[in-house]
């Protein structure tokens, strides 16, 4: 491997780079070194895509480049010449637009007033909203990125906001775009849809980084791609030299697999019941619409939906973080209308949640502290009066070694940790809670394949120990690989119901999300058990 | 790694008290006659004598109560200002019992400081039932209750408790049975400063060592992950802000009976203003209280004893008093030369 790493190097030099980043090192003021004398480089007109682990230190190398942070070592040459990139004003300057995981923009404006935010064309004092429109417009048809310039960004689906936020990139004049993981939300559909417009962008002289934890979009979007591993390169391929399996090998060190191994499931009695479940949002918008399906003891229903089609307020509701409801949800044949979330808990339920910062972590608090969250006041861990730090400190080495949390110590805050990892943190705390009935929401966002290899076997595993699981995810690979049946739903409604997921194929599912095809009421009615 | 950390914050905020020393020694120069006379009393000035030394330690004991109080709410991210008023209507309420009530020894003290920490910790809990029933701020509500609690300790001082035969504005003498005693010879040092000792020491188990301050704290930092992991978050808001009403107000009955022999106070006496100060130099952690305490009372005799004895005025602590308070809270104060170090150690370690 070491010698054909260093032949593709060496004809790489004769090639002329649009840009490279030389020896970039990188530490952090926690003293992690997130980036160490990394090479990185790339050719005008290509996709080169970023792979690595969590916490590999793709986002870092990214933010350098972007100018969000500054490297303590190295230089980076754009046509041959050194330049300093001080600020994401500076690297737009050059050319180089990113695209963040999580979107930017003002949900409140419309497209063309958050394409123009930052550098408005003006009329005397006003903005030109008429001249915002019209310049709008003309990007979008020239890359054939198409939204309407006068809709508001708050009701767009997300598909339709990563267009934006492409837009407003080129808008600024990029010629490099840095996409973050930017197919973690979209539907099948979306995502050839997306690929489709890179291709378009890269035809037209375009350069792209493409970071992605889903191997199979590399195989088929990327030319090259860089790999990363414990903040070091393991070297640039052509992605037609490399399998999927060479590439997770490189990336984590052994094979990964990511088929599940799984038996038929064997359910037992309903743990969880929804039943004519209609939830209205805080805007008044009837988000739920009359769902009624259950969930056994030892399988794993799958929910699979665009996001924001009430997946989220579903989730809400069952796990007693929004408590105003029509219809009832009973789990354990308990009620839950009049409960507490800490009662709704100690029924047995866990809860991944799909925003991690903001309720899965406290982010300034160290790891230990943060995998306690829920079990703080349970009798294992703390007497009458005082803690059990011990039993704490066990507790939390045993977590980190066994989800592989990459940290320096427990006592490390979690704001220091990598997007995947603080995910590890979040999962460890709530599948060690022997939970009865599990609602997993997007549990693998963001992780890379071994870890997500790890987190889908537990689930399994946990299944397979009778507990009912409940996984919504916007990842159909995921739903489709994991769930034993599965739910689709669509403005708020099941239009689906799924009893043997292996029967599926990805664009029939696709029809489902997107509303245009709908089973009958009686189909649906299966999703009901007693 | 954790260990140079600390060891870090600790040099940082030793520099930043030497360069505010610098600057009060620049405007020493300025404004005095006869400087190094002045610049030695302040600084060395309480270590002169037992009595003055006396002095710093008998400022810590209210400093340390609520220092702790604030460092509390603080802790729940609830910026409630009401230490002040909780403090001055628990020298208030213990008055009353002091004066009213017969009682014997021990018992005297001890009811009028429970009673002294009670009415604190209804005075604090108002703005947090306000902003937990209908979300307001708390820092608003108590810095207008602050001075609600002033009137109306005064109203009770002139109505009811006040000896028309004093020339002041004062209460009748306390009941002898009630004060508490003196514990160096020599200094006004009294009982109190024990149970301030043992007041940190609870607070510190209290808010590391068990649920309630796991509650307080996470509640703090993350309200929504709180929620999220079942802690009843309203409750615990209400929770810290009585905490420290309490331990404002006993933090007021203590310094009352341990160093007055009436009630003499005619306005806010400050300490409440002064425990925000000492619980952000102390970041909030009870265990870091008294030393942040026994700074700003040595700086305050220090200067209280230049003003008397030089011709510097004491308002000049003030601007010490400033600048350190700045340099100390600004995280960033030297990020940059930390960072460095940072770098030089991840070199060496990979090397
Ligand atoms: N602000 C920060 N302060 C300290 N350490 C950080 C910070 N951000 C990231 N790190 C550390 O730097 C390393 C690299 O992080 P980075 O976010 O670049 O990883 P990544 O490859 O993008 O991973 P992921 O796939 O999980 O997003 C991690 O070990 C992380 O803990
Ligand atoms: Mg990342």
């Amino acid at each position: 491997m070491e010698t054909a790493v260093f032949i593709i190097k060496g004809e790489l030099l004769m090639q002329s780079e649009l840009l490279s980043m030389n020896g970039i090192t990188k530490v952090y003021p926690n003293g992690i070194v997130a980036n160490e004398s990394v090479d990185f480089s790339i050719r005008k007109g290509e996709i080169h895509a970023l792979v690595g682990e969590n916490g590999a230190g793709k986002s870092t190398l990214m933010k350098i480049l972007f100018g969000l942070e500054h490297p303590e070592e190295g230089e980076i040459i754009l046509n041959g010449e050194q330049i300093q990139i001080s600020s994401p004003n500076a690297a737009i300057d050059h050319g180089i637009g990113m695209v963040h995981q999580h979107f930017m923009l003002v949900p409140s404006l419309t497209v063309a007033e958050n394409m123009v935010l930052g550098s408005e064309p003006k009329k005397g004092l006003y903005v030109n909203l008429k001249k915002a429109v019209a310049e709008t417009k003309e990007l979008a048809e020239k890359y054939n990125l198409i939204v309407d310039p006068t809709a508001k960004i708050r009701d767009l689906p997300v598909g339709i906001k990563q267009k934006v936020e492409i837009l407003k990139a080129l808008y600024r004049g990029a010629e490099v775009l840095i996409l973050d993981e930017p197919t973690a939300v979209l539907t099948p559909q979306e995502t050839k849809e997306l690929f489709e417009e890179l291709h378009l962008l890269k035809d037209q002289g375009n350069t792209i980084i493409f970071i992605s934890h889903k191997l199979h979009e590399i195989k088929e979007l990327c030319d090259r791609l860089t790999i990363m591993r414990n903040g070091k390169s393991q070297g640039v391929f052509n992605v037609s030299d490399v399998s999927e399996a060479d590439i997770s090998r490189l990336m984590v060190g052994r094979d990964v697999i990511l088929k599940v191994e799984k038996e038929d499931a064997d359910p037992g009695d309903v743990i969880l019941d929804v039943d004519k479940l209609t939830v209205i949002n805080d805007f008044g918008k009837q988000a739920v619409n009359d769902i009624s399906f259950s969930v056994r003891k030892g399988e794993i229903l799958g929910v699979a939906g665009v996001e924001g089609n009430g997946q989220g307020e579903l989730v809400e509701i069952i796990t007693g973080l929004k408590q105003i409801h029509f219809g009832d949800v009973r789990i354990c044949g308990n009620n839950i209308k009049p409960l507490s979330i800490k009662e709704i808990r100690n029924l047995g339920t866990c809860h991944i949640p799909e925003d991690r910062m903001t309720y899965g972590v406290a982010e300034s608090l160290d790891i230990e502290q943060n995998l306690l969250a829920d079990k703080h006041d349970s009798p294992e861990y703390t007497g009458k009066f005082l803690t059990k730090p011990k039993v704490i400190r066990e507790n939390s080495l045993k977590l980190i070694e066994e989800y592989k949390i990459k940290c320096g110590s427990p006592l490390q805050e979690v704001k220091m940790l990598s997007g995947g990892n603080i995910q590890k943190v979040v999962v460890a705390r709530e599948f060690s809670s022997s939970p009865q009935l599990i609602i997993a929401d997007q549990p693998t966002r963001g992780i890379d394949v071994g870890a997500t290899e790890f987190i889908r076997k537990r689930l399994v595993e946990l299944r397979d120990q009778g507990s009912a699981v409940l996984l919504v995810s916007a990842d159909l690979n995921e739903v489709m690989e994991l769930s034993d049946s599965l739910i689709v739903m669509y403005g708020g409604e099941i239009t689906a119901y799924i009893k043997d997921t292996k029967s599926l194929n990805e664009e029939e599912l696709g029809l489902y999300m997107l509303g245009i095809n709908r089973q009958s009421p009686e189909e649906i009615g299966r999703a009901i058990h007693v | 790694m954790f260990k140079q950390k600390r060891l870090f914050e600790l040099s940082r905020t030793i520099l930043a008290i030497a360069i505010a020393l610098l600057i009060a020694l620049v405007t020493i120069l300025f404004v005095s006659e006869e400087p190094a006379k002045a610049l030695s009393t302040f600084l060395l000035g309480p270590l002169k004598s037992v009595r003055h030394f006396g002095n710093v330690l008998e400022m810590m004991i209210p400093l340390l109560f609520t220092g702790l109080a604030v460092s509390i709410m603080f802790s729940a991210a609830q910026f409630n200002l009401g230490a002040e008023g909780a403090f001055f209507l628990g020298g208030i309420a213990s008055t009353y019992i002091a004066v009213r009530w017969a009682l014997p020894n021990v018992i005297h003290p001890a009811f009028a400081i429970l009673l002294g920490g009670v009415v604190g910790a209804v005075f604090c809990g108002i703005p947090a039932i306000l902003k937990v029933k209908w979300n307001a701020s708390e820092l608003v509500s108590s810095l207008m209750l602050n001075y609600v609690a002033l009137f109306l300790g005064l109203y009770i001082i002139n109505y009811f408790l006040r000896d028309v035969n004093a020339g002041a504005m004062v209460s009748y003498k306390l009941a002898e049975s009630s004060k508490l005693i003196k514990m160096i010879p020599g200094t006004r040092v009294h009982f109190g400063i024990l149970i301030a000792v043992l007041m940190v020491v609870l607070v510190y188990y209290l808010m590391y060592r068990t649920r309630w301050g796991y509650r307080i704290r996470l509640t703090g930092l993350n309200s929504s992950f709180a929620r999220y992991s079942g802690i009843k978050t309203a409750s615990v808001i209400v929770l810290a802000q009585l905490l420290g009403g309490f331990i404002a107000g006993v933090g007021g009955s203590i310094e009352v009976l341990g160093m007055y022999r009436r009630f003499s106070w005619q306005t806010l006496p400050g300490y409440g203003w002064d425990g925000i100060i000492v619980a952000i130099l102390a970041r909030n952690n009870p265990a870091l209280i008294p030393v942040g305490a026994f700074f700003l009372a040595y700086l305050r005799i220090g200067a209280d004893l230049m003003s008397r004895t030089s011709d510097v005025q004491s308002e000049v602590v003030y601007i010490i008093q400033g600048v350190m308070i700045v340099l100390i809270a600004a995280e960033s104060f030297l990020a940059h030369y930390r960072h460095k170090l940072v770098f030089k150690e991840a070199r060496n370690r990979s090397t």
